[in-house]
Order: structure tokens, then sequence, then C-alpha cells
């Protein structure tokens, strides 16, 4: 599970973001954010709208000046640098394709600054459309393509000038559902491929768990958690972190048994004790939260042999998603646990399981080690 | 029954309008072919008139003048414009912007009385005070009309660069292109539209000023329609009317190729946004 950050981690560290914060006239957009990124991975900034991801977003390329906190890009400092000095390239959720130039013209505008030669020019322009598989549009004006293609040029255009740093601002934003997918992969693939370091904004967690080496969830203007995107599903650190990526059952609680090889959580939710197979740092009475994902959850009609983690309810809702369907399973508490069963297993499984139905009466367990024991 | 009635009246309705907004223009242009000397009596066809307009030597002085005038106000006003609407529209948050951007648009509802008279007191102050504009011509009606025309540029560019999407510019800041790259190969390419048209509704406006231009003109520099004025004072003479029938066939042409310029564009626009999106569905 933790092997991808120590792939990471044995990576050169390419930009790093020491306590930066951003104040808008007394609302805090960003709040004391620390982050490394490394080099050649693709990182993506996930959170709710309005958390700050965009805002952090501009000030790594420079549109925004940091109320405190320093930004290092390979070791410099990028303070002091204009937008248009900075080494990194930005592709916006607009796309920004300058409407009066051809997708050629729009390619070769950061080149030009530069005042690379002609010829160099013509050949990275080449270069970077048949990367993106448009070298048969490069005689167009922008809203003469589709909105697929016109996010391919944006991207030719952020990658023409081979920035250290690539930044994605919502870059599926513009796209429809279907489209979206397609481009996810294709996007990663092009990314690979030139091995450019990448820092993507996304409030769509899909998204950034397909496209992204590892995520940062963002809550309020704080960087709340960051890791690979299983880390983050499986590991979640904080009550919203959990809540935010998939759904999940989270049981309110507080530590009544607490030894060294296991420890046992009360919760109001539930009639009996959650048994965790593992200690955990806190002490007794302390106040916790268990999160268990749905697909982690069993259902069944007779009760199972296991001593702990199990609850009997009623079924109240099942919701059919295709795949799988999740059960809404009431318990006596009142409380509501979401239980995940593929549809595979469903198709094949003991008659018992498959005769489970509206108003039946169910048992619901977990394993001794998938809960995961939240503190905030 | 009923209904091919209420045509008819909607029709007439429409004709009607119609009428009393052209039948004057119609009858001025058919009076300019008029053979006799008197406006209401018609008495043959004659191009007489047309010949007459271009051998006054007076009236042909005036045209040039208003022309100069309204090139050189259209154009000043074009750069001051763009330049007001930039600060109001970019460089938001400064002190005493609201103050300012009602300042600007002011001479829009102000009385060209005003208007005329206050400039006309300026100009006489300033030339007592540092002996420039050293006396009223051209140059006080061109800052006069640069002060009056400034204001509608500034509207005109103003929503324009509004509506323009501000990330066109970082994009361009972002590639590498310094703040005054940005304005002269993004900025101002895009809004160029506006440019045009703020240029050409001053050039008009200005041609057309007769109150703001008698206050501050001086000797020698009589406007078209000062001429105008005082020629018709004095009795009206086919001439005018010749004089005016081309102003109207000038104008008419120049708006009818900016019309036609415009649908073209727009034809083409939709055209090419058919043409990408069936090309979307077979990708
Ligand atoms: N220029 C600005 N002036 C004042 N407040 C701002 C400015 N830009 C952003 N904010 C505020 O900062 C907060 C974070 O905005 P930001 O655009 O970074 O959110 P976001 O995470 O990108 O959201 P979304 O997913 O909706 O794009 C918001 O509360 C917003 O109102
Ligand atoms: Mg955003």
């Amino acid at each position: 599970m933790a092997l991808p950050e120590n792939k990471a981690k044995q990576k050169k560290v390419q930009l790093q973001i020491c306590g930066v914060s951003k104040d808008f006239d007394g609302t805090l957009a960003v709040n004391n954010v620390d982050l490394d990124i490394y080099q050649g991975e693709i990182f993506a900034l996930l959170g709710a709208s309005g958390c700050g991801k965009t805002t952090l977003l501009r000030m790594l390329a420079g549109f925004e000046k940091p109320s405190a906190g320093s930004i290092l890009l390979e070791g410099e400092d990028m303070a002091r640098l204009a937008p248009y000095q900075r080494p990194m390239n930005m592709m916006f959720q607009s796309y920004a394709l300058f409407p009066h130039m051809t997708v050629e013209n729009n390619i070769a505008f950061g080149l030009k600054q530069d005042r690379m030669p002609k010829q160099q020019i013509a050949d990275k322009v080449a270069e970077v459309l048949g990367l993106v598989q448009m070298e048969a549009y490069a005689k167009r004006k922008p809203h003469q393509l589709s909105g697929g293609q016109q996010q391919r040029v944006a991207l030719a255009r952020s990658l023409a000038k081979s920035p250290k740093l690539l930044l994605l601002d919502e870059p599926m934003g513009a796209l429809d559902k279907k489209l979206r997918t397609r481009m996810q992969l294709e996007i990663v693939n092009i990314l690979e491929k030139v091995g450019v370091t990448c820092v993507m904004v996304t409030h769509d967690q899909e998204e950034a768990m397909t496209m992204a080496d590892r995520v940062g969830i963002m809550n309020a203007g704080i960087l709340s958690q960051v890791g690979s995107p299983m880390e983050v599903y499986e590991r979640p650190n904080s009550r919203m972190t959990a809540e935010f990526i998939g759904s999940v059952n989270l049981f309110e609680g507080e530590l009544v048994v607490d030894e060294v090889g296991y420890v046992e959580i009360a919760s109001d939710s539930l009639e009996s004790n959650i048994y965790i197979a593992h200690g955990i740092v806190g002490s007794e009475g302390m106040a916790l939260a268990v999160a268990i994902r749905p697909e982690k959850i069993n259902i069944s009609r007779t009760e199972p042999a296991q001593a702990h983690n199990k609850a009997r309810g009623v079924v109240e809702d099942i919701a059919y998603l295709g795949s799988h369907s999740v059960y809404h399973v009431r318990l006596p508490s009142g409380f509501k646990v979401l239980a995940s069963v593929a549809n595979s297993n469903r198709q094949i499984a003991s008659d018992e399981q498959q005769r489970i139905t509206w108003g039946d009466e169910v048992f619901v367990s977990w394993s001794d080690s998938c809960a995961v024991v939240l503190y905030s | 029954m009923h209904s091919s009635w209420q045509k008819a009246l909607s029709w007439g309705i429409l004709a009607l309008g119609f009428a009393f907004l052209y039948v004057p223009i119609i009858v001025l242009i058919v009076y300019s072919f008029n053979e006799s000397r008197l406006v209401t009596v018609w008495s043959g066809f004659s191009l007489k008139w047309y010949g007459e307009l271009f051998s006054d030597r007076q009236m042909m002085k005036a045209v040039g003048v208003s022309l100069r005038i309204a090139f050189m106000s259209a154009t000043s006003a074009v750069v001051l414009g763009t330049m007001a609407a930039l600060v109001m529209v970019r460089f938001g948050g400064f002190k005493g912007k609201t103050l300012f951007t009602s300042m600007i648009t002011a001479p829009l509802v102000m009385p060209e009385v005003i208007t005329g008279l206050s400039l006309l007191l300026l100009f006489v102050s300033l030339d007592q005070f540092i002996g420039w504009p050293g006396g009223r011509g051209m140059t006080t009606i061109w800052i006069a009309h640069t002060t009056f025309c400034m204001a509608y540029v500034t509207v005109v560019v103003n929503s324009r660069l509004r509506e323009m999407d501000q990330s066109l510019e970082e994009a361009a800041l972002d590639l590498g292109a310094n703040r005054l790259k940005v304005f002269f190969l993004i900025t101002l390419p895009i809004v160029s539209p506006a440019l045009v048209a703020g240029w050409l509704l001053a050039f008009t406006l200005s041609l057309d000023d007769l109150v703001i231009a008698s206050f501050v003109s001086g000797p020698g520099s009589t406007t078209l329609p000062m001429e105008v004025f005082s020629s018709v004072r004095m009795g009206v003479s086919p001439k005018v009317n010749a004089l005016s029938a081309l102003l109207v066939t000038g104008i008419a042409s120049l708006t009818f190729v900016g019309w036609w310029l415009m649908r073209r564009q727009e034809h083409k626009r939709l055209a090419d946004l058919q043409a990408a999106k069936r090309q979307q569905e077979m990708v």
C-alpha cells in the first residue's frame, strides 16, 4: 500500500511549497500549506468548491502573491519572478486559446517570446502537435475546433515551452462526461510520455484518482491529507477526508478498552463494541470515530460466526448501480449502514444472499482489521 | 378574415413609420436633382447643383475642415477612450474608481451647450494664463470633439473589455509575454472590433456636431454643419440638397458595408461551428 509513496520519495523534490497562505481581505483562501512535489509525478489537488485550490495554483503560476510562505522550484525562490519569468506553464479551465490566432500560432506564441529561431519553432510546434495528434488542424482557428480538440491544443501550448512544472486547472471541466473519461487517460499518457511534473486541480475525486500519482485533499484552505489515491481512500486521516472521498460508514464513539494488541470502541449507533485488532494511540474515554467503507461490510441472513463487529438490521433500500448494489440497512439505533455488494457475487451467491430484499432482517459484519480509527 | 385585416393594419403602421423616417430624406434627395432655383418647385432634371456645390470654394473648404477634424478627433478619442476603459476594467480597486467611472461618462448626458460653453471658457482662460492654444481654430475644435467623443468610445470599449475572458491575458503572460506585449498582441487585437466601432461612432459624432463647434471655433475653421447652418439661414439653396444627398449616400453605403461584413463573419463562424461539431461526432 505504501509503495507509490516510497517510489516517489526516492525521486528528487521538484517544487516546495512552504507555509504558503493567501488572505483575501480577511478570508483566508489558502491556510499555511506545506507540500513537496516530486519530479515527474502527477499531483492532484482535490477539494470541494471554494476550498482554495485555484488560488493555490494561481500562486504557483504567479498570478496571486502569497500573503505568507515561499514557493521554491528546483530550490529557486519564485517570489520575485513575474508570471512571464517563471519556468512553468498553465492550462486554463477555459483553455484560453487566443481566438485571433491559428492553432499553430497559439502554440508558437510562447516560443516566440523566447526569441527562438523560426525553424526551431516550426519543429517544436510540429512535435507537440504530433504529441496530441492534432497535426491536421494546425491552420485552424480555435473556434473551428470542438471542445476536446481545443483541450488538446491548450495542452500542446502549455507543453511547448518544456516547462519544469505544468499546472492544470480543472482540465476536464469544460468537457462532457463521456469525453472526460477518455481524455483523462489520454492526458496521463501524454504527460508520462513527456515526463513533465504536473500539479492539477479538480473537484472530481474520480478524476483525481484516475490521473494522479498522489492526491492532496484540501478543505477550507487547509491541506488535510496527502498520499497516493489508495492511501487516502483506505487510510483517511480525518472524518472530512473519509467522507469526501467515496462513501463511508462513520461511527462516532469513545475508546472503552485500550490494550496493547487490540482496542474496543463503544458507539451509540451499535449495540456491541467495535473491536479493532491493533493498538492505537489514545486513552480510555477518548472520543473517536470509526470509518468503514461500504464494500468492507458483509451482509447475510444468518448470524456470522465471528465474535465481534456484527449488528442486526433491516434492509431499507437497495440501490442498483450496475457493477454493484448498495444496501441500506437500518440498525435498531436508527443508524443506517451502507453495504456495497458486487453484482457478480450477487449473481452466483448462495440462494440465501440472493433472496435478501427490502424489509429483510439481516446481519451486517466486518473483519477486525478493516475499520479505520479517526481522531479528527 | 380577421387575421388578414390585422396583418394589413400592422403593415400599414410599419409603412407609416418608415414613411415618417425616410420620406423627408427621399424628398431632399429628389429635389437635389431639381433644375429650378426654388427648392419647392419641380421644373426638370438637372445635375447643375452638384456642379455648383463642387465649385463652391467655401463649402468645399468646410467639408475639408470637418473631415480633418473628424478624423483627428476620432483617432485621439479612440486612443484616450481605450486607455480610460482599460483603467476602469483592468486596474480594479483604486481609490475613487467609481468617481472616475461616472465622470468619464458624464459628457454623454451633459447638454451640448454646457459642454461647449465650459470648453470655451477653459480655452479663453488657458490663453490668458499660458498663451495656449493661441486663439480658437481647428485645434480647439479637435480638443473639444475629442473630449465628448472619448466618452462614447470609452463606453463601447469598456463593454467589450468586460466580456473578454481575462484568462486570455493571463495565458499570454504565463507563456512569457510581458504586460506591454500582452496588451499589443492579445488585448488589442481581440477588442479591435470595438475600437473600429468606436472610431466610426466618434467620426460621425464629430462630423455631425454643430453646437460645441460653434462655441470653440474661430475664423477660418468653419465646419460643415456650421457652414450649412449659416447658408440655410440666408435662404435654402438646392446646393445644400445636393450636399445632403451625397452625405446620406456616403453614410448609407458605409453602414451597409459594415453590416455586410459583420453578417459574412457571423455566417462563417456558424458554418465553422457546424463543421467542428460534425467532426467531433465522427472522431
Ligand atoms: N480575487 C479574489 N478576491 C477575493 N476573494 C477571492 C478571490 N479569489 C478567490 N477568492 C475566495 O477564495 C476562496 C477560494 O477560492 P478558489 O477559487 O481558490 O476556490 P476553488 O477551490 O478553486 O473552488 P472551485 O472548485 O469552485 O473553483 C473562495 O472563498 C473565494 O471566494
Ligand atoms: Mg477553481
